[in-house]
């Protein structure tokens, strides 16, 4: 099935001289949960800003839907609902005042009971009457929130939506986001939660100096990229690692000398498991328990973005 | 043509006149019920006509044009530059509508906020003075005609403008004085002829002028250049507005 969202060697450098993008090419699957990740300063609310219209690229193309999002706008925002980053809302409206303004600026034909089930689902129905302004941070995203939904899109950008919000509202919110991919609603979004993409995501890019520097299927990402740790705790203290290990460098002593660390890439041809094991049985190293850990994406997403930075990109 | 977008603007900006009535109107007709005091009683006394029409009745179209003009400008550039300084001009310019819907939005709301006052004001001046409408058709196309050119001067200027400094400057600073030195209270036949010379380079003699002949049939110029000039003028404020809105000037980025 063709990509909802075709991205094809975008590029944008500011006024300034300042490129926030390289000749990105990405496509957004039809229903899909996009999880966007990368370092401040990245590119992720530039590239964000493009596909939604708020900024004008340099070169190349952005396709929604099959409509060309310059040439054929107003079929291709009509699809997309953003979630800004900043909160930036009207200050002496109503909440119900605004939602509504939102859906009349997209040329939606006035439906209160729509308008009621949005404000219902999150949790701000009772402050409906109230002037933004009055409103705590998080009450004011739920607002943007819901303005971004009034018109129904088939696509939603959520620009880091979870910075500085309390874990009920993240909670109400994911849910929300579930209900959305459930009726099959394309969602684009940026956090630096990594373990809310984690949870989340279907696919993961991630972007670094305006590159997008990989796009995969999260299962796949994790299980490709995941290192996995093996904690061996032993029933005696070491002060170093005996002679016969000492050369092994996967291997750690933990700062107390109570844990042997030894980490391996699930990938590898040989885990190195069953010699480490049979090393140790020879130098007499007994041990009470073991675990193993998979990193999580945010060691992955750090790795890579830090050997971005070394030059040593993919 | 997106007419609902065009109406939740036009809706969204008549509701924020409506929550500032009272500084909205009051204001204006207070400064024009002291303007008929002092020039119209303390000063007009001693001046008695001027073209042949009764001064406190002569600068009636005058007052009319100051105040729309002002209020014309003023609401309409804080009209876009509030969206622009709060954040929230991103929705606008993601949603699916083009500059014309966004222009007749604010523009129209800007428009009619300033018509409105301009009856008043005109309303208000039967309390004081006799006025007499000798075109009533042309008097409302100047109105109307003026009050779009200079709220889309305005949209100009809130667009531009970076800090609530500048949205005050052109206002102060250019727009009154134009309007005191364009006959907004004399007939332009009265200054010595160099003077004149001059006042001929400022646009909003043209307004006023025309806008007087509806009223009492003087004018410093012919009707047919003042409404040349005030459409050149339209003309020309769509034509930066459309420029704006193609490149994204101070909008995108």
């Amino acid at each position: 099935m063709q990509d909802i969202i075709q991205i094809s060697g975008l590029s944008k450098t500011y006024a300034t001289g300042f490129t926030a993008l390289k000749n990105v090419n990405l496509g957004i699957r039809r229903g899909e949960i996009f999880a966007l990740l990368g370092p401040n300063g990245a590119g992720k609310t530039t590239l964000i800003g493009i596909v939604c219209g708020t900024v004008n690229a340099s070169t190349g193309t952005v396709t929604v839907d099959g409509h060309d999002n310059v040439t054929d706008f107003r079929a291709a925002r009509e699809l997309i609902g953003l979630v800004p980053q900043e909160l930036t809302t009207d200050a002496f409206e109503s909440v119900w005042a605004t939602v509504s303004f939102s859906r009349g600026l997209f040329g939606k034909p006035k439906n209160p009971a729509y308008i009621e089930k949005i404000l219902k689902d999150l949790s701000l129905w009772d402050k409906k009457d109230n002037k933004i302004m009055t409103l705590s941070g998080g009450m004011k995203r739920r607002v943007l929130i819901a303005k971004a939904l009034s018109h129904e899109p088939r696509i939603l950008f959520l620009d880091e939506p979870t910075a500085g919000v309390d874990v009920e509202l993240r909670k109400d919110m994911w849910q929300v986001v579930r209900d959305l991919r459930a009726s099959g609603v394309t969602i684009i979004l940026t956090t630096h939660y990594i373990e809310e993409a984690e949870d989340m995501a279907d696919r993961i890019g991630v972007i670094s100096k305006g590159e997008i520097i990989l796009v995969e299927e999260k299962k796949e990402l994790m299980r490709k990229l995941g290192k996995k740790e093996l904690a061996l705790q032993l029933q005696q203290k070491l002060t170093a690692l005996p002679p016969l290990l000492a050369d092994n460098k996967q291997l750690a002593l933990s700062a107390d000398g109570s844990e042997l660390i030894y980490t391996y890439d699930t990938q590898a041809e040989r885990t190195g498991i069953t010699r480490l094991l049979a090393a140790l049985n020879e130098a007499g190293i007994r041990f009470r328990d073991l675990s193993t850990k998979q990193s999580s994406l945010e060691d992955i997403f750090v790795g890579l973005v830090h050997q971005d930075r070394n030059g040593a990109a993919k | 043509m997106n007419f609902r977008a065009i109406k939740a603007i036009y809706y969204f900006e008549m509701a924020r006149t409506a929550r500032t009535l009272m500084q909205s109107i009051l204001a204006p007709v207070i400064s024009t019920s002291l303007y008929f005091v002092v020039f119209g009683a303390a000063i007009g006394s001693r001046i008695t006509t001027m073209e042949g029409v009764d001064y406190g009745s002569f600068i009636v179209p005058g007052l009319i044009m100051l105040t729309l003009l002002m209020q014309s400008v003023m609401n309409a550039s804080f009209g876009i530059y509030f969206p622009k300084f709060t954040g929230t001009i991103y929705e606008l310019l993601s949603a699916p509508i083009s500059f014309v819907e966004i222009v007749i939005g604010y523009v129209g709301a800007a428009a009619t906020k300033s018509i409105i006052l301009g009856l008043i004001i005109l309303l208000t001046s039967y309390l004081f003075v006799p006025v007499r409408i000798a075109h009533p058709f042309w008097m409302v196309t100047f109105l109307v005609l003026t009050a779009v050119t200079f709220s889309l001067l305005g949209f100009i200027i809130g667009i531009w403008a970076d800090g609530f400094e500048k949205l005050q400057i052109v206002p102060l600073l250019i727009i009154t004085p134009l309007t005191f030195l364009g006959g907004a209270f004399y007939s332009v036949n009265v200054l010595p002829p160099f003077w004149q010379a001059v006042t001929f380079f400022n646009p909003i003699v043209y307004l006023i002028s025309g806008f007087r002949w509806s009223f009492y049939e003087v004018s410093d110029v012919s009707v047919a250049i003042s409404l040349g000039m005030t459409l050149a003028f339209l003309f020309a404020c769509i034509a930066i507005i459309w420029w704006i809105f193609r490149t994204g000037y101070r909008l995108k980025n």
